[in-house]
């Protein structure tokens, strides 16, 4: 199938999370989303169900659906067993598949969350790790945790960590051969295209953008994407 | 009336227990837990293996399940399912059927998983398919998924009848009043798999209560602390995130909590950092002289419960003091030891407003 809806519902996510919408309004009253942002998802949900390609398109390359933080308080609520956390997450897949993401401020964020906690996935085999969260890009962490990035083998051997050590236990350095099993799986399951994906179109949009782009991180266009905000999300402002 | 009828009530309530396994756990660590609280997961094994005679695997082999990555919508759905898929084959391999889960974010999607096989049969074959390409390894599935505070929670009066402090302000004799937050994925994505469900949190609750506590029932109680996935991991998205845990702090403040407790790790890490930031951006500190109200995960909890030294379960690592607290429960410490390790290196700075 090549619509746009089509495309969707090659989605498991999308089959789940759209039954019939009714447009009650629930999930809105429940969004943290929608009390921050210029966001609406029973709007959203709605839009969808209309199966209009065009409306598709647009919210495909929109700010739009890169506003849920995925909290799933409408699954929980929604009286129609929709989940419209669940419809995002197929929306955004597709918006990365077809290179629409890089349209909108929020879409290319995606450059930056691949950048840092996807590579680190293949680097430590976690999805955070002390040497990753630099004080620099995380100034909300504080000073204790400037201290803690600072003294990481200290503090993590005071506290009995098996931090950089080959063996079980709190932060152990993952094994080479168990790396190797995490790319593998990338490769197989589509991990590694969806990278290779979201690095071809960010350098394309660094080009037109005119932002140096290369393997380093940061570079000029990760930091944009990363700090850039054009203050035209929030509701009331 | 049926609603007053307490068999009716109870079994009403039986719809919000699940079952948590008694033994025989192979451990599922979560990245966030062990970077912001790793004396915690490592308090958890002791905990588990010498407080209450279980066992329990800790496997070098397990990895991050690329949850934060799923999200955050930079990998696909196929990818973070084999990588559990991989964790399911690791607990096969070694004998285990129940897992323990560190990390509410995990615990969600490894339901997800489960109850996505039981309505799509032939997810389930594609990823026994991906896994077997991509690693030869084989999988049989959980029989019980518990989060690792649903242990706790099914072991709380061992842990009471063990403790050598409780959670009583040992000045006044009164409990002291605890805000619990058991994490957006613990509960709201599969509610009957979660203690109390969505509407009625009771994992932490049920500690609380067995270990002297009142548990503090505050409007926001419910509300997302405002993770957010790419909404705290991008820096030009961080207002979100912040503004969430601000609403719940406002709504929490008038109660004068003396802790927070929290299920899910990066829950823990927010409700404490947020904190330092709000005072440093706008001078608002929410517990007393300028303190901020102090964070626990249940393991720390437990751990203070039964006369663990603070320092070594890494309370020296929250940005948000403890020792408010550690007073109020008479748990004796030594400060010059709080930022002790072996080398000599200079203590944290202090931030500008928040109080510690
Ligand atoms: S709660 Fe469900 S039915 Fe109501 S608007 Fe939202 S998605 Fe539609
Ligand atoms: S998951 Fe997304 S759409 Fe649903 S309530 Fe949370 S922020 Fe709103």
């Amino acid at each position: 199938m090549s619509t746009l809806y089509g495309m969707l519902l090659t989605d498991v996510r999308f089959v789940e999370g759209l039954n019939a919408c009714m447009n009650c309004g629930v999930c809105t009253a429940i969004c943290p989303a929608a009390e921050f942002y210029n966001y609406d998802p029973r709007k959203l949900l709605n839009q969808v169900q209309l199966k209009d390609e065009s409306i598709i398109e647009e919210l495909l390359k929109s700010e739009t659906i890169w506003y849920c933080g995925q909290c799933m308080s409408c699954k929980t609520r929604c009286p129609r067993g929709n989940t419209p956390a669940f419809v995002v997450q197929a929306l955004r897949k597709l918006s990365v598949k077809l290179g629409f993401f890089v349209e909108s401020e929020k879409g290319r964020q995606q450059f930056a969350i691949k950048r840092t906690v996807g590579e680190n996935i293949l680097k430590y085999g976690y999805c955070v790790h002390p040497e990753a969260v630099a004080p620099s890009m995380h100034p909300e962490q504080g000073p204790v945790w400037q201290w803690v990035h600072e003294n990481a083998p200290s503090v993590m051997e005071r506290l009995g960590a098996s931090y950089q050590k080959q063996e079980a236990g709190t932060l152990r350095k993952i094994a080479i051969e168990d790396l190797d099993e995490l790319q593998s799986i990338f490769d197989v399951t589509g991990g590694t295209e969806m990278f290779e994906t979201i690095e071809k179109y960010s350098a394309q949009q660094a080009e037109k953008m005119k932002l140096e782009f290369n393997d380093q991180t940061p570079n000029e266009y990760f930091f944009n994407v990363y700090t850039e905000d054009n203050h035209n999300h929030q509701r009331n402002l | 009336m049926n609603s007053q009828n307490p068999l009716h009530t109870e079994s009403r309530w039986r719809k919000y227990q699940k079952e948590i396994a008694d033994d025989h756990y192979y451990y599922a660590r979560s990245c966030i837990r062990q970077n912001f609280f790793p004396g915690s997961e490592r308090a958890f094994l002791k905990i588990m293996r010498e407080e209450l005679n279980k066992d329990i695997f800790d496997d070098p082999r397990h990895t991050t399940c690329t949850g934060i990555a799923y999200h955050s919508d930079i990998v696909p759905q196929e990818t973070t399912s084999t990588v559990i898929a991989r964790h399911f084959a690791l607990m096969t391999e070694m004998g285990y059927q129940n897992l323990a889960i560190s990390c509410v974010t995990s615990f969600g999607l490894y339901t997800e998983l489960l109850e996505t096989w039981k309505h799509f049969p032939e997810e389930e074959t594609k990823i026994h398919e991906m896994l077997w390409k991509a690693t030869k390894r084989e999988f049989v599935k959980p029989k019980n998924l518990a989060h690792s505070s649903d242990i706790f929670f099914h072991n709380r009066e061992q842990i009471a009848a063990k403790s050598q402090f409780n959670l009583i302000n040992q000045k006044t004799g009164e409990s002291l009043k605890v805000v619990e937050h058991i994490g957006c994925h613990y509960a709201k994505i599969f509610p009957e798999k979660g203690v109390g469900g969505a509407e009625f949190p009771y994992v932490l609750a049920g500690m609380v209560e067995s270990w002297g506590g009142n548990v503090v029932d505050y409007p926001e109680r419910r509300h997302c602390c405002g993770f957010g996935f790419r909404n705290y991991l991008v820096m030009a998205n961080r207002g979100y995130s912040v503004a969430n845990s601000k609403k719940k702090f406002e709504s929490m403040k008038p109660y004068e909590p003396d802790f927070i407790v929290a299920n899910c790790p990066g829950c823990s890490m927010f409700m404490d950092r947020w904190q330092y930031t709000i005072a440093e951006m706008e001078g608002t500190t929410y517990g007393k002289n300028g303190y901020g109200i102090p964070v626990l995960t249940y393991e720390e909890m437990a751990g203070l419960v039964l006369g663990y030294n603070p320092w070594d379960l890494g309370l020296q690592m929250h940005q948000v003091s403890v020792e408010p607290l550690l007073d109020k429960m008479g748990i004796p410490y030594n400060p010059d030891e709080k930022y002790k390790v072996k080398r000599n290196v200079a203590l944290p700075l202090k931030p500008e407003i928040l109080m510690v």
